[in-house]
């Protein structure tokens, strides 16, 4: 009793298998198990949320919480205590109509300061990290990619030059100065040239000393990472910090200049072993160039680690600049910010401890949150997790 | 059948793996026997349960996300399924042993072979060093290891892949087990060294009058080395009978697909026929026949109907109603 | 070798050794000869096969075709030009000609990329600009390897492993070549998929005329697709000839063995015995001579002492052994 025979699917259309998840819905599945790092992300959101509308509340001209404004005579007043209604002047009165987290010794509403401090931080701690990746990323990338290229001595030497011709001038030597900066300039210009003539050439003997081979640029980046790992970087910043005009912009791009190293040894090895993968070699096969086939097809595949140690190092970061505050080295006054509260709080940690506690437990907290997002991600981004359909 | 000489026999067995959304019945209703003495090949395509299968005979299906969702597995009369890890322990290696596929990560790198096979020994026997050493010794002629006293001192990475397993199945042969569970021995090797494993495990297999579950995709292996075949489709099995039986009065329209597929010299020039479609997902069966979507003789009731073993005689049974005689629908 | 004009690709003596760097400087301590001297001829709009075991240098060899890899030594013509020596700039026209279809069909595709922007790279290089257009071509090249064109959008990850490899076979395509180098295109895929690939490649040739360097370990496959065969163990080639001289009479003990140890689909076919000793692995440097010593049945003391010359023993038939003479009569009890 054979009925009817169904025709055989037309495989010439090949239909794809699995049900339509996007990557996101799948990284959102596997993310939502994870209930600390879920926390994470609603505190970091909640952070995000409260240093935006920080700022605007706090800065201009008549902010609505005005974090500068001293009231010597309401000073060190506790948490939610109410005002002397009748010893202020009417701008003096706090917005809220009670100090909601206290007064400091200057009568200054640690409630705004905090809310000033919270953008502080959180710039501090993006800038920082943005400046870091950057760097890192492009030295990793470079140490991945090209790295098993290798700097020919004329390179060296030329580099050499330029740069004891640009100490001349900086030292006031300008004649001498002048002269090897045109001589290295020549050279690069003459080699710039030949490529452009001569399509493949062979070296005549007498250059072959110039273009012997020295080290890798893959050693040279990599060695250099090493190096700025021996410096105790805290130490290193301090510093830097000392000799350089206290400002905020200094603090974010030196905190970045010292922490690009992580970042650059995640995404050389991520581009190492990318490299080998047969899509890039695909791509290299089609003809592809070397910066498309970087940017576009290995990088997206390489920037899950660095998101993952970026949002830890926002943690590091803020905790940098809270201790660079802490010490005096931060964000000079009048501006607040989370380290300097603390550190004007620890003279009077036993008559007014929330000075020190407000600060402290909103740095601790924050940074907790940001590290137990990022090991969130880590743990998700983490390719054995993931089921392969 | 003559139960004297069941050796090991697996009845309805389900393994089902449950995920946040998803049910995969990777088994879903697979049974078979081995009798002692004989060579019984799993054939399938990957994702269709015969590995699985194979690892819930010794309990090492991980659970969760694992279940066994029913069914029974005698091992010499014995309940295997529900036993403890202790008894369990004790029945691995001993009685039934396993060879790996990839031979390399089966075998632990800082380790010489000696220890490995010796270890292999003490866990189930307590006997004196001298004596485990000398096992060892023999156990690496009968697996045509050359010079095997030297080799005792040898670490895994100083032999090559063809070597490396034929240590493994030294160490599975080191308690004289009843059954050996093969699972692709021979996938990672080359032709040539596979074809001396091959011929390695016929004559050890008829040395030592032990049974052999060989689990592989390759139905080329499969000729040379099967007494009895059991072909495998998304869990279930869509074949079985003598490996004479399979390749040459194949009764199932996926085991003939199988077999026209394979390219070989004789088919030069001809297209090659082929399968349409894809294996299914453990997780996404279609209803009925799993085998339907795929099949050039599939009808409606395919579609709904979960279709029953027809019996050919002689152990050899299609699970395809529609190429049985009279057209019967087989329960 | 004779090099007929109607060759779209010679390659002549090609060698690639990578150094064992060991110690602190990195010193090179000594060179694996992953290619040692390979000549290969491919016909246009012909198969050559490319067969060896694991570790054999082939996929080396396809990775110096595509310049994916310099070769150190050898002649790589690709339609009377050498590109052996080609700079990355030289390569743009030739890399559109040749293109490969890798092994695995789940490192081949790029896991952040949709289907079609894999496939669109190809389309990019030819310059075909985007939108209308692009979007047409690709939806045909899809159609042509039999995926349904809205599998544009979607992510490999979506994919089972055949129709990976048809997208794979696409994205070749995109450039028109007209050299693809299959390696090991069918070994990871499930037995049912295997012929699917297989007939697409064999109608692809038909359609549009293509050459295929096909590399596999399955002499099956290789049997059943292939026009010529080269066999190759240890970087260097041991045989070459029409597949059917090859699997009617293989000269080298090498071939002989590796014929006797296909598995054949047959129940109780009696396999031949095969009397070539297991390799094992040896860290000192290989020994000069043949490249088989050591496993070789028919080993005499000559083969030791240096690697034997491609020799001429009929009609395109050649062989790399001491023991079979110029007229092509093995010297040895077969």
């Amino acid at each position: 009793m054979i009925e009817e025979s169904a025709s055989p699917p037309d495989y010439g259309l090949e239909q794809p298998l699995a049900p339509r998840r996007t990557r996101l819905e799948e990284f959102w599945l596997l993310f939502r198990q994870n209930r600390l790092a879920i926390m994470g992300l609603i505190i970091f959101i909640l952070f995000f949320c409260i240093a935006f509308t920080g700022l605007l509340l706090t800065s201009g001209s008549d902010p609505v919480f005005d974090p500068s404004l001293v009231r010597l005579q309401e000073k060190l007043r506790a948490p939610f205590s109410k005002p002397h209604l009748e010893t202020l002047r009417p701008n003096e009165i706090p917005t809220l109509g009670i100090y909601l987290l206290g007064t400091d010794d200057l009568g200054r509403d640690v409630f705004s300061r905090m809310l000033q401090g919270a953008w502080v931080s959180l710039t501090v701690g993006f800038v920082a990290v943005g400046i870091s990746v950057i760097i890192g990323i492009f030295m990793g990338g470079i140490a991945g990619y090209f790295g098993q290229r290798h700097i020919r001595l004329d390179q060296v030497l030329v580099t050499c030059l330029l740069s004891a011709g640009a100490a001349l001038v900086f030292f006031n030597q300008a004649k001498w100065g002048a002269v090897l900066l045109v001589l290295g300039h020549a050279y690069i210009f003459y080699l710039l040239l030949m490529r452009l003539i001569a399509v493949r050439k062979i070296p005549p003997k007498r250059f072959e000393l110039l273009h012997l081979d020295t080290i890798s640029i893959d050693t040279l980046i990599m060695r250099l990472v090493d190096i700025m790992l021996c410096f105790p970087s805290f130490f290193l910043i301090l510093t830097v910090v000392a000799l350089l005009p206290a400002s905020i912009y200094n603090i974010m791009i030196v905190i970045g200049l010292t922490s690009w190293m992580g970042t650059t040894r995640f995404v050389r090895a991520e581009f190492l072993s990318l490299r080998e993968q047969d899509f890039v070699a695909a791509a290299r096969a089609l003809g592809v160039d070397n910066f498309r086939i970087i940017f576009r097809h290995m990088m997206p595949n390489a920037i899950a680690p660095v998101l993952v140690s970026a949002t830890i190092g926002i943690a590091t970061a803020i905790l940098t600049e809270a201790g660079l505050s802490f010490l005096g080295f931060g964000v000079p006054p009048p501006h607040a910010t989370w380290g300097n509260i603390l550190s004007d709080g620890k003279n009077f940690i036993f008559d007014a401890p929330w000075l020190t506690f407000v600060p402290g437990f909103s740095i601790l907290v924050v940074v907790l949150a940001f590290n137990l997002f990022g090991e969130g991600l880590r743990d998700v981004l983490n390719p054995k997790l993931r089921e392969r359909h | 059948m003559n139960h004297q000489n069941t050796l090991l026999s697996v009845n309805n067995l389900k393994v089902y793996f449950r995920s946040d959304d998803t049910l995969a019945r990777a088994v879903d209703g697979v049974s078979y026997e081995i009798r002692r003495e004989e060579t019984v090949c799993l054939v399938g395509e990957s994702g269709c349960g015969k590995t699985v299968s194979a690892l819930s005979i010794l309990g090492l299906i991980p659970q969760p996300p694992g279940e066994i969702a029913g069914g029974s597995i005698l091992f010499n009369g014995q309940e295997l399924l529900g036993l403890g890890d202790e008894d369990l322990q004790k029945i691995r290696g001993n009685q039934i042993a396993m060879v790996f596929q990839e031979p390399l990560t089966s075998l632990n790198p800082v380790f010489t072979i000696g220890d490995q096979i010796g270890e292999a020994i003490n866990i189930h026997e307590n006997i004196a060093e001298a004596e485990v050493n000398a096992r060892c010794i023999q156990l690496l002629t009968d697996v045509g290891i050359p010079s095997p006293a030297e080799r005792m001192s040898a670490y895994p990475h100083e032999l090559s892949g063809g070597q490396r397993q034929r240590v493994m199945i030294a160490m599975a042969l080191a308690c004289n087990p009843d059954l050996v569970i093969a699972d692709e021995p021979t996938t990672a090797l080359d032709v040539t060294v596979q074809s001396q494993i091959l011929k390695l495990l016929r004559s050890i297999q008829k040395e030592r009058a032990m049974s052999i579950l060989y689990i592989t995709h390759d139905l080329g292996v499969v000729a040379n080395i099967a007494d009895r075949v059991y072909v495998m489709y998304a869990g279930v099995i869509a074949e079985q009978g003598s490996t004479e039986n399979i390749f040459r009065q194949s009764q199932h329209p996926y085991t003939q697909g199988l077999l026209a597929s394979l390219p070989t010299r004789s088919k030069r020039g001809q297209r090659l026929h082929s399968i349409p479609g894809t294996v299914p997902s453990a997780a996404y069966k279609p209803p009925g026949c799993p085998f339907h979507p795929r099949c050039p003789h599939a009808i409606t009731r395919c579609r709904e109907e979960y279709p029953g073993m027809c019996d050919y005689g002689g152990g050899h049974l299609a699970r395809c109603p529609v190429m049985f005689k009279n057209d019967q629908w087989c329960k | 070798m004779n090099s007929a004009n109607h060759n779209i690709l010679q390659i002549k003596d090609l060698k690639k050794y990578f150094p064992i760097r060991k110690g602190f400087f990195q010193r090179v301590a000594a060179w694996v000869k992953a290619v040692d001297g390979v000549d290969l001829e491919i016909e246009e709009g012909k198969t050559l096969g490319l067969v060896g075991e694991s570790g054999c240098g082939k996929s080396t060899v396809a990775r110096m075709i595509l310049k994916l890899l310099e070769p150190d030594e050898g002649n790589i013509i690709f339609r009377d030009q050498d590109i052996s020596r080609f700079s990355e700039k030289d390569m743009k026209p030739i890399r559109k000609e040749i293109q490969i279809v890798f092994q695995d069909p789940y490192g081949s595709l790029n896991p952040r990329m949709t289907v079609g922007q894999s496939i669109e790279e190809g389309l990019r290089i030819l310059g075909i600009p985007r939108g209308e257009k692009r979007r047409g071509r690709l939806e045909k090249l899809l159609k042509t390897v039999g995926m349904s064109p809205d599998s544009a959008d979607r992510y490999p990850h979506e994919f089972s492993g055949g129709q990976r490899q048809r997208i794979g076979i696409a994205r070749a395509l995109s450039v028109e070549p007209s050299l693809v180098i299959c390696d090991e295109p069918i070994s990871a895929l499930d037995v049912s998929i295997q012929a699917q690939i297989l007939n697409l490649l064999k109608d692809l040739q038909d359609q549009l005329g293509l050459s295929y360097l096909f590399i596999s370990h399955d002499l099956n496959v290789v049997g059943y697709l292939c026009n010529k065969v080269s066999v190759m163990y240890k970087g260097n080639i041991m045989e070459y000839a029409p597949t059917e001289k090859l699997y009617e009479h293989p000269f080298h003990p090498y071939t002989q063995t590796l014929l006797a140890a296909i598995p054949e689909p047959e129940p109780g076919r009696k396999q031949a015995a095969i009397t070539m000793r297991e390799d094992i692995p040896i860290s000192a440097p290989p020994p000069p001579g043949c490249a088989l010593q050591g496993r070789c049945p028919h080993e005499a003391p000559e083969c030791r002492d240096e690697k034997m010359p491609f020799v001429k023993v009929g009609e395109d038939h050649f062989v790399r052994c001491w023991r079979v003479g110029q007229n092509g009569v093995a010297r040895y009890e077969p």
